[in-house]
């Protein structure tokens, strides 16, 4: 399981409720469910995605979270997880709206936009970025609207969206980020973890 | 139909049964078959219900048609309803015609054929009816109950009314309320049996006469209803029925019009017309969420099963949309709920037939809900 799963796992208590949106192949609320006695839910797009989750005797509606989120009543699950997909809508300040609508709190984590080998990539070669968090040519992404972890924290800012914790990931390593170093977590973060509500 | 029912298994239901329509009924015949072996344990049982025009034959050779059953496509040794694992129970529904309490059995009063005398009946009355047979095995607990199209109906109302009795559920294809569209085409197939003189008003089993043309009728305009438009042009196209060219005629020109006739004919010998009217009736009349004072989602408080919902892409008498209302229904109550939609061309029918990722997506559900409620 990749280190953002590890991170996001360990900021669940067990026996809780969660929803996964955009769950993939499940591994996330396969582990959550074994491991921490969690009820989950997940919502999937990807039809062979929803059959593996099947296949693992977990709960997955197959949908798109952009249109469906407006089935699941409000504050019904504890913990609403959206992992690197929020940039892939078209809007996501409503789909961001809909997850602190069902979840009492929610996790969100963000590709970073701001990360050092994504600035140099513009900056020195003038090409789109390429990174491992950010694998796609600038024609055939599914990433219609990156943002940065600054760019995120003054969205939840102005947004009046409480911030819990913010956790930033580097080559596998975490560190927390706060108001007085989120210049420079923002230049040496890949993938930004929000616990928000 | 004219075919001899015998050496069936049948349960006799003593214990009254008051119907929605205010009769009450007893020691009433269900006719029903099983598949597989029940464990000591009882947690092996798996009920499927049937849609319209099915029966308790689901799966190997049908004994009274000698044709296939209608589920052997799913039901078998090593199949996705593994019968090699699993008990599987399948009910001939209440108003049916293969030994199970309906229009053409015997009045002991009149000695004559129910016919339309026959109380109206429901979607409830029939699984209040198989409720009798999970009794009768002793079966607290179902593994697994599934069923597509009506038979879904069935279980979305199996659910609803006895929210104790299944670890797990997969309505397939179905609705939780008979659309106008779906009443149309019910009542299109209806007039056509009606037009057909030979029914005597429907106490044709008095005499020799039956109303063949008019349940073939029937069933042509509903086996159309169960494909879809791209499935029927990859099937047929405009090929013509062994034929070069037009004949100008009314004859079965194309290949399209032939297998309608060949569906239809072949149907009346196995099946009863007024069977066909009650038991559309009562898909007509099935509206889940009227039952309940909130609707769909009072339906569903509280329940403890895990539900997989499937609808077909190519499915247009049961559209996606129909299943969905139901996930959210089911989202909203709290209940545990998977969904998936197959993408098929094979339309309505696609639970039927080999749909080889319908078919795994089923086993690996009943599969893995076997594997938490053997603990």
């Amino acid at each position: 399981m990749k280190r953002e799963f590890e991170i996001i796992s360990e900021l669940l208590p067990n026996n809780t409720r969660v929803l996964d949106i955009g769950c993939g192949d499940g591994t996330l609320i396969n582990f959550l469910s074994k491991e921490k006695n969690i009820d989950v839910r997940g919502l999937e797009l990807d039809e062979e995605n929803v059959e593996t989750c099947i296949s693992k005797g977990l709960s997955v509606i197959e949908g798109d979270a952009e249109t469906e989120l407006g089935q699941f009543p409000d504050k019904s699950f504890d913990f609403v997880i959206l992992s690197q997909t929020l940039q892939a809508f078209y809007n996501p300040v409503t789909v961001l709206e809909h997850l602190l609508r069902i979840g009492k709190s929610s996790i969100v984590s963000i590709p970073n936009f701001g990360y050092w080998k994504v600035r140099t990539s513009l900056l020195f070669f003038g090409r789109m970025p390429e990174t491992r968090s950010l694998p796609y040519k600038w024609y055939d992404t599914p990433n219609l609207h990156m943002c940065t972890i600054k760019d995120f924290y003054e969205l939840c800012n102005s947004r009046n969206i409480s911030m819990k914790k913010i956790i930033g990931i580097n080559n596998n390593k975490t560190s927390l980020i706060h108001n007085n170093n989120i210049k420079l977590k923002n230049l040496f973060s890949e993938v930004g973890i929000f616990l928000i509500s | 139909m004219n075919l001899k029912i015998k050496n069936i298994k049948q349960l006799i239901v003593k214990k009254p049964l008051k119907l929605d329509c205010g009769q009450t009924i007893k020691d009433f015949p269900l006719a029903y078959e099983t598949y597989g072996k029940l464990n000591v344990k009882k947690n092996n049982a798996v009920l499927v219900f049937h849609a319209l025009t099915g029966d308790q034959f689901a799966s190997g050779i049908n004994p009274i048609t000698k044709r296939e059953g209608w589920w052997d496509t799913a039901i078998g040794s090593g199949k996705a309803i593994d019968t090699d694992k699993y008990f599987v129970i399948c009910a001939n529904v209440l108003g049916g015609c293969m030994g199970s309490f309906g229009p053409k059995e015997i009045n002991k009063v009149s000695n004559e054929p129910y016919g339309l005398n026959f109380p109206v009946i429901t979607i409830k009355d029939m699984v209040k009816a198989q409720e009798a047979l999970l009794n009768h095995f002793e079966i607290k607990k179902l593994l697994c109950a599934l069923g597509g199209s009506m038979g879904g109906m069935q279980l979305l109302q199996f659910c609803a009314s006895f929210p104790d009795r299944t670890f797990s559920a997969i309505p397939i294809a179905c609705s939780s309320s008979h659309s106008p569209q779906n009443i149309a085409l019910n009542e299109l197939a209806r007039q056509a049996i009606m037009a057909d003189p030979e029914r005597s008003k429907g106490n044709y089993g008095k005499t020799d006469k039956l109303p063949k043309n008019g349940l073939a009728v029937a069933r042509m305009a509903g086996h159309i209803s169960y494909l879809s438009e791209s499935g029927l042009q990859e099937k047929f196209g405009r090929k013509l029925q062994e034929k070069a060219d037009y004949e100008f005629s009314f004859d079965a020109d194309f290949q399209v019009e032939s297998y309608l006739r060949h569906q239809g004919y072949s149907f009346v010998d196995r099946f009863d017309a007024n069977s066909y009217l009650y038991i559309t009736r009562a898909m007509d009349y099935f509206d889940l969420s009227k039952q309940y004072k909130n609707g769909l989602t009072e339906a569903f408080t509280g329940q403890k099963t895990k539900f997989l919902v499937i609808s077909f892409s190519s499915d247009w008498l049961y559209p996606t949309k129909h299943s969905k209302d139901i996930v959210i229904a089911l989202n909203a109550s709290g209940a545990n709920v998977a969904f998936a939609e197959i993408k098929t061309d094979k339309g309505h029918d696609s639970f039927l037939v080999k749909e080889p990722k319908f078919l795994t997506t089923i086993k690996s559900f009943i599969d893995s809900s076997y594997e938490v409620f053997k603990k």
